[in-house]
C-alpha cells in the first residue's frame, strides 16, 4: 500500500528532521530579514509580534496534524517530527510573548498584570502560554519516563485546550473581520473533532468486545494511539 | 506584497519636495490671471497658508501616511485597502448637503475647493487601535462649507455620509459594517475651528487610500470619526447611531473623544506607538487638544459619553 520509497531508514528520518528544522526556522529568517531591511511597513513593531504570534498558532496546528496524518498514511515515522514541531510553537509563542514584553509594553510590569487581568484576549493567551510551558518542559525522553506513558498522554491532552484558547486569543484581538480566525478556528475544530470521533470509535470498539489486545511491554507514548 | 503605483513624493526627498512646492507656488503666483486647464485643477491644488492650528511635531513620512490605515470598505487590513482604493474614481464628485437647512445645496467637488482659501494643519492623528501620525492635511474649516446651507435652529446634529460603491469596494458586498459608512458630529463639534475638512495631504491632492476626494479630520477624536470620501452631509435633530457604533456599541461611542483614562474595553488608550518610533507615548487627553476642545464637554461624565 504505502510505496516502499516513503519508508525511511534511521540515516533518512535523521536527515528529515534536519530539514524540518531548518525551514521551521525560515519564519523567523524572514522577520529578521524584514526588520534589517526595514520591509515590515509602516508599524514594524507590531508586525513583529503579530506574526510571531501567527506562527505559535501555526505550528500548534501543524502539530496537531501529525497524528492524523500518520495514521491516514500508516508512515510511522511522522510521529518522530511531533516533538519538534511542538517545540517550534514553544518557540514562537516565547519570541511573541517576550515581543509583547519588550515591544509592546516595555517591561511595564503593573500595565501588564492589568492587561492579562482586564483584556480577555490577553487572558487567552497568558493562559495559553502558561499550559504550553509544562509541555515543553516534559517533552525529553528522560521526563516521559519519569512521569510514565499514561501521565505524560494526560498531560499533553492539555494541547487541546491550547488550540482552543490560542484561536479564541486571535479572535477576540480581532477588530471587526474575524474572518481569518475563523479559518484557524475550522482548522482547529477539524483536528480537534478528529480525536473526539478516535475517541467515540474506540468506545464503541471496547463496547463491542472487540477490544485489541493491549500491546506489551513499554511503549512510547509517541507512538501509542492518539 | 503591493503592486501599487509608487507616489512621487515617496521617492522624492522632503527637502526637494517642499523646494518643489515652493516653485509650483510661485509659479501660480505669475501666471496670475492665466487659465488653467481643467485637468489641472484636479492634479493641483492651491498653495496652502500655514495655520496657528500647527503643532509643532515633525510630521510622519508621506509613505507612512499614505500607506498604513484603516479603510473598511476596501479592506480590514491596515495595507490591504491601498491597491484596490486606486481604482476608485474621484470625478466627477458631488457633496449633498442637507436636512435641517433654509437652502440646501449639492456643490461639486470644484466648488468645494474654491469656497475658502487652503490651510495647510500639520495635527496629531490618534487611532482608536493605539497607534498615531502627525499628519499634515491641507483643507479648509468644515464650518466655511456647513455656513453655506444656514443650518436651522432645530440642526442639533450634522451626519456624514460616505460613498459605497460596491463595484470598486470589494467589502461593500460583505456585511462588516452598516454601508454605507455613517458619521456624525454635535452641531458644535462641526463648527468648531479644528474641525477640518481635508483635500489634500503634504500640499498634493489626496492620495484615494486616505479618503479623496474629500474627508474630515477631527483631530481630538479618534480617526474613525472622521468619514473619508464623503457623498452626503445632512443636519439631524438627534444623535445618529454612526456605523461603529451599530457593529459594537459597548466598545465605540458617538463621542469617541481620545481619552487616555478611558479603557477600550479590549485594550489600553493609555498609551499610543507614534508610527516610526520604538517606545510608546502617553496619550494626552483630547489628544493634546484640550485647551481648544474641552470645554465642549464641560460637565459631562467622559466614561459614559466615550
Ligand atoms: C502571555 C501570553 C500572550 C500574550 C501577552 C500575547 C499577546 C498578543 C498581542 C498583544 C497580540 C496582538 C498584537 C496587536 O494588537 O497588534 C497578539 C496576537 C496574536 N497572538 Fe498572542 N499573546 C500571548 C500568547 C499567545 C499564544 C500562546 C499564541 C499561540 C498559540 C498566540 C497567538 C497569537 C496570534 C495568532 C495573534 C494574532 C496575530 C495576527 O493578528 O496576525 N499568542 N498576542
Amino acid at each position: 500500500m504505502i510505496p516502499a520509497a516513503f519508508q525511511l531508514s534511521a540515516r533518512q528520518i535523521a536527515a528529515v528532521k534536519t530539514l524540518l528544522f531548518l525551514a521551521c526556522l525560515i519564519p523567523l529568517a524572514r522577520l529578521g530579514y524584514g526588520a534589517w531591511n526595514d520591509a515590515l511597513g509602516a508599524n514594524p513593531l507590531e508586525a513583529v509580534i503579530r506574526n510571531l504570534g501567527d506562527w505559535a498558532l501555526n505550528f500548534l496546528l501543524v502539530t496537531l496534524t501529525v497524528t492524523p496524518l500518520r495514521k491516514a498514511s500508516g508512515l510511522a515515522w511522522l510521529a518522530r517530527l511531533r516533538r519538534m514541531l511542538g517545540l517550534f510553537c514553544f518557540f514562537y509563542a516565547c519570541l511573541h510573548v517576550s515581543s509583547y514584553l519588550w515591544l509592546d509594553q516595555f517591561f511595564d510590569w503593573t500595565a501588564i498584570a492589568k492587561d492579562i487581568l482586564k483584556r480577555p484576549f490577553i487572558t487567552a493567551g497568558f493562559i495559553a502560554f502558561c499550559l504550553l510551558v509544562p509541555l515543553a518542559a516534559t517533552s525529553n525522553n528522560a521526563m516521559i519516563r519519569r512521569l510514565g506513558g499514561r501521565r505524560w498522554q494526560s498531560l499533553h491532552r492539555s494541547v487541546y485546550a491550547i488550540a482552543i484558547l490560542g484561536v479564541l486569543h486571535y479572535a477576540w484581538m480581532v477588530k471587526l473581520d474575524v474572518t481569518l480566525p475563523l479559518y484557524y478556528a475550522a482548522v482547529a475544530a477539524g483536528l480537534l473533532g478528529l480525536r473526539v470521533w478516535w475517541r467515540v470509535q474506540e468506545k464503541r470498539r471496547q463496547l463491542a468486545g472487540a477490544y485489541l489486545a493491549k500491546p506489551k511491554g513499554r511503549v512510547s507514548p509517541i507512538a501509542t494511539r492518539r | 506584497m503591493s503592486t501599487r503605483p509608487i507616489a512621487p513624493s515617496e521617492i522624492t526627498p522632503r527637502a526637494l519636495f517642499d523646494e518643489r512646492r515652493e516653485f509650483l507656488r510661485v509659479a501660480a503666483g505669475l501666471s496670475l490671471g492665466a487659465v488653467l486647464p481643467p485637468a489641472a485643477a484636479v492634479e493641483k491644488l492651491a498653495p496652502a497658508r500655514k495655520s496657528p492650528y500647527s503643532v509643532g511635531e515633525s510630521p510622519t513620512p508621506f509613505k507612512d501616511i499614505s500607506g498604513y490605515g484603516n479603510y473598511y470598505e476596501f479592506s480590514s487590513d491596515k495595507t490591504g485597502h491601498i491597491g484596490p482604493a486606486q481604482a476608485m474614481k474621484t470625478r466627477p464628485w458631488a457633496v449633498v448637503v442637507e436636512g435641517l437647512v433654509a437652502k440646501p445645496k449639492t456643490f461639486a467637488i470644484e466648488d468645494i475647493l474654491r469656497l475658502a482659501p487652503l490651510e495647510e494643519r500639520i495635527y496629531r492623528h490618534r487611532c482608536v487601535e493605539g497607534w498615531s501620525m502627525v499628519v499634515p492635511w491641507v483643507g479648509y474649516p468644515l464650518a466655511a462649507l456647513l455656513r453655506q446651507v444656514e443650518p436651522l435652529g432645530s440642526a442639533k446634529y450634522v451626519e456624514f455620509v460616505s460613498h459605497a460603491d460596491p463595484a470598486v469596494m470589494p467589502n461593500i458586498g460583505r456585511r462588516l459594517l452598516d454601508w454605507p459608512y455613517l458619521e456624525g458630529l454635535r452641531l458644535d463639534e462641526a463648527m468648531h475651528p479644528l474641525t477640518l475638512l481635508v483635500v489634500g495631504l503634504y500640499g498634493e491632492v489626496l492620495p484615494n487610500q486616505n479618503g479623496a476626494p474629500l474627508r474630515l479630520a477631527i483631530p481630538w477624536k479618534y480617526g474613525f470619526k472622521g468619514g473619508k470620501a464623503i457623498v452626503r452631509i445632512r443636519f439631524v435633530e438627534r444623535q445618529s447611531e454612526t456605523a461603529w457604533m451599530k457593529a459594537a456599541p459597548n466598545e465605540y461611542g458617538f463621542y469617541a473623544n481620545v481619552n487616555p483614562t478611558v479603557d477600550h474595553p479590549r485594550w489600553s488608550q493609555a498609551r499610543e506607538r507614534r508610527i516610526g518610533e520604538f517606545r510608546k507615548r502617553e496619550t494626552l487627553m483630547f489628544n493634546g487638544y484640550a485647551d481648544q476642545v474641552a470645554h465642549l464637554y464641560a460637565g459631562m461624565d467622559l466614561r459614559k459619553f466615550f
